[in-house]
């Protein structure tokens, strides 16, 4: 399977799903007006990738900013990766804030409560 | 007519004022503030915790004003461009301001309003139950909206949202919505 990589945008994060390593990387910001748009290819990609996922899945999350628009976006990537989990492969997600930013350990917090997924909560100190 | 915008904007517009701005609402123009007060953030020194409150709310606040102005219609008033809106960011003593100004239909004031009397009314953990449940249950519109924006800002801020309905006439209100965010920012858990 094809790897999806978009590089970032001051809008849009970068992207990188790696389908041979299992591994599924969103970084850096994302509060484009309508985030649909953006997030409709993952969410493809992610749906075929379930089809035949590896054992382990790594999942990177690491925002500096995101927008409701996107924050559902987000909410239905983890939902795709809920589906891999819930069919017995492994699915492990990393949500990375920076240092004090409860705003961002908060909005991880209602994601893990939402998806039935273990979370690592990650704090980046500089 | 009773209600003038320039006086209302003139109004918004005192003090130290980071970015005042009143015309169309587009990509571009959110692009160019959002430029702006990231780099008069960073001049001010403030903690970083402080510039990302300050510069999320302000994502929210004006993608909530481009999603949800209503147009007048043309030939309605030509002094006002379409998707026209309004937008000041200042700092006052200890806080940021951010008003942003919009034409709203008046059939739509009552729910808007009772929206946002209840978002005031909740404590904290009553707007995160709130947050989770519409981010869970509701789809995004095609706007690419979701409703979350002012939860999201009321959750942030920790603050009320100031509002007011200026009337206009029979069938239009201008909707004026202020969001404060305090420069010391109080432990949550506090």
């Amino acid at each position: 399977m094809e790897p999806l990589i978009i590089e970032g945008t001051p809008k849009t994060p970068t992207v990188r799903f790696d389908a041979d390593k299992g591994v599924i990387e969103i970084k850096g910001r994302s509060i484009p007006e309508n985030s649909v748009e953006f997030y409709k290819p993952l969410v493809d990609w992610l749906e075929e990738y379930k089809k035949n996922p590896q054992p382990k899945t790594t999942v990177n999350i690491q925002l500096e900013y995101f927008n409701t628009s996107s924050s559902k976006c987000i909410l239905d990537v983890f939902k795709k990766l809920e589906a891999i989990h819930k069919a017995r492969h492994d699915v492990e997600i990393n949500w990375y804030y920076e240092e004090d930013d409860e705003d961002m350990l908060e909005a991880g917090e209602d994601y893990e409560s939402i998806i039935r997924i273990p979370f690592k909560m990650i704090e980046i100190v500089e | 007519m009773n209600f003038s915008i320039e006086d209302y904007y003139a109004d918004l517009i005192d003090g130290n004022v980071l970015l005042a701005y009143k015309g169309s609402i587009t990509t571009d123009l959110i692009n160019n503030v959002l430029d702006t007060i990231e780099s008069k953030l960073q001049d001010f020194n403030e903690p970083s915790k402080v510039r990302k409150k300050v510069y999320n709310v302000l994502v929210e606040s004006l993608q909530n004003l481009f999603h949800h102005i209503d147009d007048l219609p043309e030939d309605y008033d030509e002094e006002y461009e379409p998707r026209f809106g309004i937008l000041v960011v200042t700092k006052e003593k200890n806080r940021y301001r951010i008003s942003t100004g919009n034409f709203i239909k008046n059939e739509k004031i009552a729910y808007l309003k009772e929206k946002i009397d209840k978002i005031n009314d909740s404590s904290r953990n009553d707007l995160k139950d709130m947050y989770k449940f519409i981010l869970n249950h509701q789809k995004l519109s095609d706007k690419g909206g979701g409703g979350l924006g002012l939860v999201d800002i009321a959750r942030k801020t920790g603050n009320k949202l100031k509002y007011v309905f200026i009337p206009f006439d029979d069938k239009y209100s201008f909707f004026n919505l202020d969001v404060f965010i305090d420069e010391v920012v109080v432990n949550k858990n506090s």
